[in-house]
C-alpha cells in the first residue's frame, strides 16, 4: 500500500489515486462524516444566512425571495444614537475586565505557587476551581440574593447595623464595577490553572541557585517565576485585546434591567431585543455582523502579534 | 528563615484563605438558609447557622411538577447530549488526526474560521426555526454536538497518541471505525472525561439556547425555570392552583434550588477534579 505522491504525477493519475485513496479509506470518511455535517449545517448555513444583514428579509418570502437594500441596515445602525452607547458599554466593560480581571489569575497563582503545604494549596485550589462550573443563571441568582436592596444578605446586615440600605444592582454606576467583580469570582480561580502548569515546569534548580545567592522569595518570583510565565501571560493578555468586542453575554444579559439599560446594553443585547424580540431580523443581523467582523480583525490582528513575538499562536 | 520572609509567607497563607473564603461563602450561605427551619429564617432574615433544621423547603420544591419535569429535562440534556458531543467530536478528531485523510488541510481550516467568525444569534436562530426544532428539546442538542475548539484540541490529543497503534490495527485488517470505538477511544478515557465534563456542564448549564428556541415551559430545563424564579421573580408553576400548603419564604425556596441545581456538578466534581486541570490544558499553551 503506498501512500499518494501527488507532485511528480500527472493531475489524471492524481485523480484515480486520490478515488483508490478514498475507497480504501472509505470507513475513515465515513467516521468523519457526521461531524463534517455537523460543521456544514449548524456553522456554515448561518455564515450563508448573514446575507439577509443586506435584505429586507421576510420570513414568509425566505431568503431567495427577500428583497436587496445594500448597506441600509449598516447605515441605520451608525446614524442610531444608540450605536455610540453600545460601543461604549462594549468597550468600558472589556477594558475593566482587562484592567481588574486579567491580572487577579496571575497574583493568585503566584500567591498558591509559594504555599509550602500541598494540602493547603490543594484545598483552596478546590474551592475557587468551583464558581467555574456554574451557571450565569445561578451566579446572578446569587448575587440578587445577597446584594439585593430589600433582601440581600448586604443589605439586612446594613439594616442590623443601623445603616441605610444600599442600591448596587438597579444602579448605573455600579453596573459594570459589579459585574467585572461577579465575572472575577466566578473566572479567576479557573484561570489561575494555566499558569500553575507554566509555573510548575520551572526547574527547581533554578531557585535553589537562587537562593544560594542570596535571593529572597520576592527576588525569585521577581527574576525566576514571573519570567517563567511570561510567554502565557503575552499571549493570553493579547488574545483578551483581540476578544475586545466579546462581552460575557449570558451575564450581562441576566444582570440586564430597566434602571441600569444605559450603561448595559451591549452589541449581543442589543441584538437579542431588536431581533428576537422586536422580530427585526435584518437589522439584526446587520449589527451582529457588524461585531462580528470587528472581532475577526480583532483576533487576527492578535494572533499575528504573538506569533511576530515568536510565540505560539491560537492556530 | 528571616523574619520578614515569615510575615510574607503568613500574609500569602492569610490572603488565599480569605479569597478561598470570598468564593465559597455566597454558597455555604445559601446551603445553610436552604436548610433552616422557615420560621427562624423569617425570624431572624440571617441566619449563618440555623438553630433548628429542616427540608421543607426542598420538599416543597421537588412535589411541584414543574421543578421535577425541568429537572428531568436537564437531566436528559446532560446525559445523551454529551454522549452525542462526545460521539461526533471525537470521531471527527480522530479521522483528521490520520495522515491518510485527504482535505485535512482544509477541513482544518474551515474548523478554525468557525472559531474565529461567528455569524451572531439571528442567522442561527433562523437556521434552527427552519429545521422546525423550535420547541423540541433537539434545539439544545444538535447546534451544540461540538465546537472548532474541542475537536482542535481532540485532534491535538488523538496526535500525541502513537501512530503506531492505528498503523499495527489497519495490518490486522481493523477499519478505522473499528479502532477509533475498540483501542483509540478505550486509550483516551482520561481526556475524554475531561471533554465530557465540559461537555456535560455545558448542557446542564445551558440557558441561552433554551430561552430563544423553547416556548413550551413543560420542555424548559432547570436553567430557564431557575432564571424565572430567581431573577424575575414570578412563583409560576411553583404554587398548583388550590395547593393548601405553607409556603416557605420565597428566599429560601429561591436557595433551595440553587442547591438542586449545583448539586449534579458537585457530586461529579471530586471524582473529576483530577482529570480537568489536565484536560483543560490539554493541546493548549505550553507551559
Amino acid at each position: 500500500m503506498s501512500t499518494v505522491k501527488g507532485k511528480q504525477t500527472s493531475t489524471k493519475k492524481k485523480g484515480l489515486n486520490l478515488l483508490s485513496a478514498l475507497r480504501r479509506d472509505r470507513s475513515l470518511y465515513v467516521l468523519a462524516l457526521p461531524g463534517i455535517l455537523f460543521f456544514l449545517i449548524f456553522k456554515y448555513i448561518p455564515m450563508w444566512g448573514i446575507i439577509i444583514a443586506f435584505q429586507d428579509y421576510s420570513p414568509f418570502r425566505g431568503i431567495q425571495g427577500s428583497e436587496w437594500v445594500g448597506l441600509q441596515h449598516f447605515t441605520a445602525l451608525f446614524d442610531n444614537p444608540d450605536f455610540a452607547l453600545l460601543f461604549r458599554n462594549t468597550l468600558a466593560i472589556s477594558l475593566l475586565n482587562l484592567i481588574l480581571f486579567f491580572p487577579f489569575p496571575i497574583l493568585i497563582s503566584l500567591g498558591l505557587n509559594e504555599l509550602r503545604s500541598v494540602a493547603y494549596k490543594r484545598l483552596i485550589q478546590t474551592i475557587i476551581y468551583m464558581p467555574h462550573f456554574l451557571s450565569w443563571v445561578i451566579i446572578a441568582g446569587l448575587t440578587l440574593l445577597l446584594f439585593a436592596k430589600g433582601t440581600g444578605l448586604i443589605n439586612e446586615l446594613f439594616a442590623l447595623w443601623g445603616w441605610p440600605r444600599v442600591d448596587i444592582l438597579t444602579n448605573p454606576d455600579s453596573f459594570w464595577i459589579m459585574v467585572t467583580l461577579q465575572a472575577m469570582w466566578k473566572e479567576a480561580g479557573w484561570g489561575t490553572i494555566v499558569f500553575l502548569a507554566a509555573m510548575a515546569s520551572v526547574d527547581t534548580q533554578l531557585y535553589e541557585a537562587a537562593r544560594m545567592d542570596g535571593a529572597g522569595r520576592l527576588r525569585q518570583i521577581w527574576h525566576i517565576t514571573l519570567p517563567a510565565i511570561r510567554s502565557v501571560i503575552i499571549v493570553l493578555l493579547i488574545l483578551r485585546l483581540g476578544d475586545i468586542m466579546e462581552v460575557g453575554f449570558e451575564q450581562i444579559f441576566l444582570m440586564y434591567n430597566g434602571a441600569v439599560s444605559e450603561v448595559a446594553e451591549v452589541f449581543d443585547t442589543y441584538v437579542y431585543r431588536t431581533g428576537i424580540e422586536q422580530g427585526d431580523f435584518s437589522y439584526s443581523t446587520a449589527v451582529g455582523l457588524f461585531k462580528s467582523v470587528i472581532g475577526l480583525v480583532l483576533v487576527v490582528v492578535a494572533n499575528r502579534v504573538v506569533k511576530r513575538l515568536g510565540q505560539e499562536g491560537v492556530y | 528563615m528571616k523574619w520578614s520572609e515569615r510575615i510574607g509567607q503568613s500574609l500569602n497563607v492569610v490572603t488565599l484563605g480569605l479569597l478561598a473564603v470570598v468564593m465559597f461563602f455566597p454558597l455555604y450561605y445559601v446551603f445553610v438558609v436552604s436548610f433552616t427551619d422557615p420560621g427562624e429564617y423569617l425570624q431572624k432574615k440571617i441566619v449563618l447557622f440555623p438553630e433548628r433544621w429542616s427540608v421543607e423547603a426542598y420538599t416543597y420544591l421537588l412535589s411541584t411538577p414543574a421543578f421535577a419535569r425541568s429537572l428531568g429535562n436537564s437531566a436528559f440534556l446532560a446525559t445523551v447530549g454529551t454522549a452525542c458531543s462526545l460521539a461526533v467530536s471525537s470521531s471527527l478528531a480522530y479521522a483528521l488526526s490520520q495522515k491518510q485523510f485527504h482535505f485535512r488541510k482544509i477541513l482544518m481550516f474551515l474548523i478554525v474560521l468557525t472559531i474565529l467568525f461567528s455569524p451572531g444569534i439571528i442567522p442561527n436562530y433562523l437556521l434552527v426555526r427552519e429545521l422546525g426544532l423550535i420547541n423540541n428539546i433537539w434545539a439544545l442538542i444538535l447546534p451544540a454536538l461540538a465546537n472548532g475548539w474541542t475537536v482542535l484540541l481532540m485532534k491535538n490529543f488523538f496526535d500525541s497518541l502513537p501512530a503506531e497503534i492505528s498503523e499495527a490495527a489497519s495490518i490486522d485488517g481493523c477499519s478505522a471505525i473499528r479502532t477509533w470505538y475498540t483501542i483509540v477511544l478505550p486509550l483516551s478515557m482520561p481526556a475524554l472525561a475531561a471533554f465530557g465534563l465540559f461537555f456535560a456542564v455545558g448542557y446542564w448549564n445551558q440557558f441561552f439556547a433554551a430561552l430563544l428556541y423553547l416556548n413550551d415551559s413543560a420542555k424548559w430545563p432547570i436553567q430557564v425555570l431557575l432564571q424565572n424564579m430567581l431573577l424575575n421573580a414570578s412563583n409560576i408553576d411553583l404554587v398548583a392552583p388550590g395547593q393548601q400548603v405553607e409556603t416557605p419564604p420565597t428566599e429560601m425556596l429561591k436557595m433551595a434550588a440553587i442547591i438542586v441545581a449545583i448539586l449534579p456538578v458537585l457530586v461529579v466534581y471530586p471524582f473529576i477534579q483530577k482529570h480537568f486541570a489536565k484536560g483543560a490544558l490539554i493541546g493548549s499553551v505550553k507551559g
